[in-house]
């Protein structure tokens, strides 16, 4: 029951783990069994407790549990008949991002995941989930190649962000994830993005421009680590500046959806996928046939336009009464007063943006959101 | 937004602390008659400076410049008509880290006299009609969220319907870390925006100056028909610090520097800013637009 790589916010859980394992090793009897059955009682309890309690620092440090399964698990777990395709045709192959034809149930797709490494050696070599221009180059040439023949595109987001080199600025790893999202903007094929574990930033989001996009329960999702984040704003990255980022930067898959960030939120097995990755692959595996089964009836050269209109609505910002000609002096104080709680404020925020204070209001110049 | 005045704390700066950012060069030119140029280091007299297009008359270096002067170096004279003017900043997440977001945007606001790290309009660029969207370092060190993503959005936009060129003149610290996962998303909205005006045949000149890093750099920055970028330049994706940290050895002379990207392949042309008028005219012609 014990995992090797116990999270800070597990200690409470030690003491109960031990516990049981004591009462597992007794020769048993009725009074023993009764102890233990109430000892596992407790732990269930507890873990559940735990779980449905972490704070947003807590979800970062899950969603990078070494034994989190990665894009490599659930392609075991999930997909038939998995055939790699390796490389960019430009400049070599980058293991941190997987490419290859699979099937899921009875769909023929395209995978495209983020991987970190397995054991040591494999997470240098993936630069632990830092892929390379060439990883992003590649993604994209194996997604043309899914849409050339009808395969919709499954992508799993699992990085801390795109590697931060010498050699992946010389060749161009703006560009290539630039080029990424600008290109999967406009694939026709079905394409469904689910963050697994880290969605760090551009890197993630480099493969994660779909129809329709997920986060795993215990995921999260950000512009910048909290680290990051701390260390700029904070001065000073430690524990407690960490965690005020984390909760700050609203991260969460629950603030995500709330943002409309993200479509669903998956739920995991209690205490985290990586207590049961067989669970969470039923799970997700469930995810993307029932999107994709819904994306299958729209014809392939209307899915860009549902797209366009998926991402152009994201962001939230107020409409204030056109102001005259700002006035040159820039010693002069700004003159329409920047506080947006103005009567001539109209709130435009992100879909479903219940997090705000304000009420979301989705464009009026525009039709309704399709309900799909 | 709830929060009052006095909360706002003024005794500290705003968020301007992206080191690796400022590491290239001075943000604000500083207050005096004469001032010390950091690249050659000589005392320069500043109405010469600025009287030459806020180039070091000794050694051509790129001071960094507010969008205002930017627009009045690009365009001609009285063209420019500010477009997108009443997209404010509405705090999504009600952000605070040692200061509230609202009180740094109020207090950038004040400081600068501008309501967002852009501008955007129509305007005539050597009689040429075209969409311009020019972002401001001195503000937020001119990084993007909402309504920085909406307003180059709307500008594309605008430039499909309306037919023109699209010229956006980037300097970034990158996303803006206050809106976080909806400032990501204004990567992707501003490429998907980008396709579409690809799609329709439209022209864009990406003119990238000092800096342009993060999430402008890996969005729009880097998705110009025809890339451009002043002399020396720092654009890039991560910044110099951040690559130093990960592969622990020094960056050789000039990364990251827009002759670099040039040697690269990643710009097609290290535009002198005295040049830059007629060589954005120039794209517009062979395109023929
Ligand atoms: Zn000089």
């Amino acid at each position: 029951m014990a995992l090797p790589h116990v999270l800070e916010c597990e200690k409470p859980l030690h003491e109960l783990e031990r516990k049981i394992q004591a009462l597992e090793s007794l020769t048993s009897n009725d009074a023993d069994q009764s102890a233990l059955d109430a000892a596992r009682a407790e732990y269930a309890e507890a873990l559940a407790h735990l779980y449905a309690n972490l704070s947003p620092w807590d979800i970062v440090r899950v969603a990078r549990h070494p034994k989190r399964p990665q894009t490599r698990d659930y392609i075991r777990l999930i997909c038939k008949d998995f055939c790699e395709l390796h490389g960019d045709r430009r400049f070599g192959d980058d293991p941190a991002l997987i490419t290859g034809f699979a099937r899921i149930g009875s769909m023929r797709v395209m995978i495209v995941g983020h991987h970190k490494g397995a054991d040591t050696n494999d997470k240098i070599a993936c630069h632990f989930g830092c892929a390379h221009p060439e990883g992003y180059r590649k993604a994209l040439a194996k997604m043309r190649l899914a849409e050339k023949f009808g395969l919709p595109i499954v992508t799993l987001v699992d990085t801390p962000g795109a590697f931060p080199g010498l050699g992946a600025e010389q060749r161009g790893q703006a560009e290539a994830i630039a080029v990424n999202m600008l290109e999967m903007s406009r694939m026709k094929t079905p394409i469904v993005s689910i963050v697994i574990g880290e969605g760090g930033s551009g890197g993630a989001l480099g493969i994660a421009v779909a129809d329709r996009v997920a986060m795993l329960e215990y995921a999260y999702y950000s512009v910048i680590s909290p680290e990051g984040c701390a260390a700029i704003l904070w001065k000073e990255a430690n524990s407690e500046t960490n965690s005020a980022a984390a909760k700050a930067l609203k991260l969460t898959a629950k603030d995500n959806l709330e943002l409309g960030i993200v479509d669903d939120v998956i739920t995991e097995p209690v205490g985290g996928a990586h207590r049961d990755p067989a669970a969470m692959g039923r799970t997700l595996e469930q995810w993307i046939t029932d999107r994709l089964r819904e994306l299958n009836r729209f014809k392939p050269a209307n899915l860009p336009a549902r797209r366009y209109e998926r991402f152009r609505k994201l962001g939230s910002y107020l409409e204030v009464e056109p102001t005259p000609e700002p006035s040159e002096d820039a010693a002069a104080p700004s003159p329409a007063p920047p506080a947006p709680e103005t009567d001539a404020t109209t709130p435009r925020a992100a879909q479903g943006n219940g997090a705000a204070a304000r009420k979301p209001r989705t464009r009026s110049s525009e039709p309704a959101p399709a309900g799909n | 937004m709830a929060t009052s005045k006095e909360q706002v704390q003024t005794t500290q700066a705003a968020g301007r602390t992206w080191m690796d950012v400022k590491s290239g060069g001075s943000n604000a030119i500083p207050e005096g008659l004469w001032l010390r140029c950091p690249q050659c280091g000589q005392m320069i007299y500043r109405k010469q400076m600025e009287a030459n297009l806020h180039v070091c008359p000794e050694c051509e270096h790129h001071f960094r410049i507010s969008a205002s002067e930017r627009v009045r170096q690009l365009t001609d004279p009285e063209s420019f008509e500010p477009m997108f003017t009443e997209l404010r900043c509405a705090d999504p997440l009600s952000f605070v880290d040692r200061k509230p977001y609202a009180a740094r945007l109020v207090d950038e606001q004040r400081r600068t006299g501008e309501h967002e790290a852009i501008k955007a309009g129509r305007a005539f660029i050597k009689g040429r009609a075209a969409m311009l969207c020019c972002m401001d370092l001195t503000f937020m060190m001119g990084s993007m969220g909402s309504v920085v993503g909406e307003t180059i959005t709307r500008s594309i936009e605008a430039a499909i319907d309306q037919n023109l060129p699209l010229i956006i003149v980037s300097c970034s610290g990158g996303a803006r870390m206050q809106e976080s996962g909806l400032s990501l998303m204004q990567m992707a909205k501003t490429s998907a925006a980008l396709a579409r005006l690809d799609d329709a045949g439209g022209l864009f000149i990406s003119v990238l100056t000092d800096p342009t890093t993060g999430g402008v750099t890996a969005s729009f920055a880097m998705l110009g028909d025809v890339i451009l970028a002043e002399p020396k330049a720092l654009i890039g994706f991560a910044g110099p610090r951040v690559i130093k940290q990960t592969i622990r050895q020094d960056l050789p002379e000039g990364f990251q520097r827009s002759e670099f990207l040039q040697d690269a392949g990643l710009v097609d042309r290290v535009v002198h800013r005295r040049d830059m008028r007629s060589e954005v005219s120039r794209v517009i012609d062979y395109a023929g637009k």
